[in-house]
């Protein structure tokens, strides 16, 4: 019953910040061409890697655009999901109209993640697809039942861990007020996430798998589609993504004990 | 006596501003942070011996990189994200009646950020040799005063690309994904993450004919001491703001005659 009305709330938030949104029609076609550009500037940049060079942290160039097929996914969910309602976060926080969403009879986490969306992401997400299918024939992949249900199981746990890092940053507003620059470091560091792991020296390879997880975000994802990866790095990260949902749940209920509105 | 108003003039505005930025400080820190994407890039391309190829050595790589840092540190520009969000909300028309153009207002602003912003950098590169002893190194007091001018030019070009952008808001609203579609080449193909001499001879060819090398590419490298076209690189920087102004001129008449304030 609780699901169900979830559900239909959601539903409305769909159609509400959809017929927003579509109000700018050019928005979403410039959109889609920045969406387009931007990956071909990552290939381009990728191939200049790899024009003298066969492989880089042992990824021939065609594994290493798996990489980039799942981090455009990621980016396009960051960009339909995570940005829009986040950095609304920051306004709500700041105008005091926080305390609206806090009196409404339903979990504040749920309507401050979910109530916006950005649909020129949806078009990012598409492009990443394309991407992977694309890598899944020249790279041979056999598709089976346990590579999908792995993959899957990966890229969600991606999912909820990007999440959770974006959530985290955008609680510390109710001390900081202005975190909008923390949201761009933390953008400058996933940007990492478009490169193997291997690729980068061991002490990088370690603050980016201990303190911050982007290694596991797409280099996880990308070993299964390469039938690489072992089953304990999938456990770890699974069992990473729950310690961050659920440490980000805590800490959103803890933070909002310090909440008290604006000027009070 | 007409000069010495406006000298006056930006005076005040100067000081008005950086007090103002002053108040952002640990804003203008996190940002400082968030560009630090160089040294990802030189820990990839070190780390894989990538830099063999383009005859460039690992010191003078990572002093490339440093310099792109700092080039980069100091030509940011985010004017039609103020502009934009001024002119939404109506704060264009005060400033309009002003005599004084409001992009004057814009500029002080940004050189205000970059004073706050100096120390920050400073710290980062302080850590960066830290890391990189060996590439430390003193350029002579010549090439210095020519770097700083030719990343002074950079940051004009920029602005002015920017502020160009920033007019198309009199026509419509969202101006700020023309910026964020025009960052994506800018990004690239400046040099902040690979330097311009390793594309490939397709890419070479007309590259030096756009802004784009000249915005990182050129300044970085004249201050690292790598191989450049020191007066080549001057003039196309000088060519691409004499060209790039009579036509925010000729926008910003056309802007203001089609301007209708917000809500009016």
């Amino acid at each position: 019953m609780n699901l169900r009305k979830y559900q239909k709330v959601y539903k409305k938030f769909l159609h509400t910040s959809l017929a927003a949104e579509l109000e700018y029609k050019a928005n979403i076609l410039v959109d889609l061409i920045t969406a387009i550009l931007s990956l071909i500037g990552s290939i381009f940049l990728l191939s200049i890697f790899f024009q003298n060079n066969g492989y880089i942290g042992g990824w021939k160039f065609e594994q290493a655009l798996i990489i980039q097929g799942i981090y455009t996914i990621l980016n396009g969910i960051t960009n339909t999901w995570f940005n829009p309602n986040l950095t609304e976060i920051v306004k709500h926080i700041r105008e005091g109209t926080l305390d609206f969403v806090l009196l409404k009879p339903i979990d504040s986490q749920f309507f401050i993640s979910l109530k916006k969306i950005n649909p020129s992401g949806f078009l990012e997400i598409m492009l990443g697809f394309f991407l992977l299918f694309f890598c899944i024939r020249i790279n041979q992949i056999n598709l089976n039942l346990s590579f999908l249900s792995l993959s899957l199981i990966t890229m969600s746990c991606s999912i909820c861990i990007l999440y959770s890092l974006w959530f985290f940053i955008s609680t510390t507003t109710i001390w900081f007020v202005k975190t909008w620059n923390a949201i761009e470091v933390l953008r400058s560091f996933l940007y990492i996430g478009r490169f193997p792991l291997n690729s980068f020296s061991f002490s990088l390879r370690i603050f980016f798998s201990v303190f911050i997880p982007i290694a596991f975000i797409t280099t996880i994802p990308s070993e299964v589609f390469l039938g690489l990866s072992q089953l304990w790095k999938i456990s770890l990260e699974v069992i990473i993504a729950s310690i961050f949902l659920i440490t980000s749940r805590k800490f959103w209920i803890f933070a909002l004990k310090f909440y008290s509105s604006a000027s009070s | 006596m007409i000069f010495n108003l406006i000298n006056r003039k930006i005076f005040t505005l100067l000081k008005v501003q950086y007090s103002n930025m002053l108040e952002y400080r640990i804003e203008i820190a996190l940002w400082a942070i968030s560009g630090i994407i160089p040294f990802f890039m030189l820990n990839i391309w070190t780390n894989n011996n990538l830099n063999e190829s383009i005859n460039i050595s690992d010191v003078m790589l990572s002093r490339y990189f440093l310099c792109a840092f700092f080039v980069r540190q100091f030509s940011v520009v985010w004017v039609v994200f103020s502009f934009e969000e001024d002119s939404l909300m109506g704060k264009v028309s005060p400033y309009l009646i002003q005599p004084l153009n409001p992009f004057f207002r814009y500029f002080a602003q940004h050189l205000a950020e970059q004073i706050t912003r100096f120390p920050f950098a400073l710290i980062i590169a302080f850590f960066f040799f830290i890391f990189n002893p060996e590439s430390i190194w003193i350029p002579n007091l010549g090439i210095l005063l020519l770097s700083i001018v030719s990343t002074f030019l950079s940051f004009l070009i920029q602005f002015l690309i920017q502020s160009i952008v920033a007019c198309l808001c009199f026509w419509t609203e969202k101006a700020s994904s023309i910026e964020r579609l025009l960052f994506i080449p800018t990004l690239f193909l400046s040099g902040l993450l690979a330097p311009v001499v390793s594309f490939p001879a397709y890419v070479k060819s007309w590259i030096y004919l756009t802004p784009f090398p000249y915005l990182i590419d050129f300044p970085a490298n004249l201050l690292s001491g790598n191989k450049t076209n020191i007066s080549g690189g001057l003039s196309m920087q000088i060519l691409w703001i004499l060209l790039l102004f009579p036509l925010f001129k000729k926008i910003w008449s056309e802007g203001t005659k089609k301007y209708t304030a917000m809500g009016s």
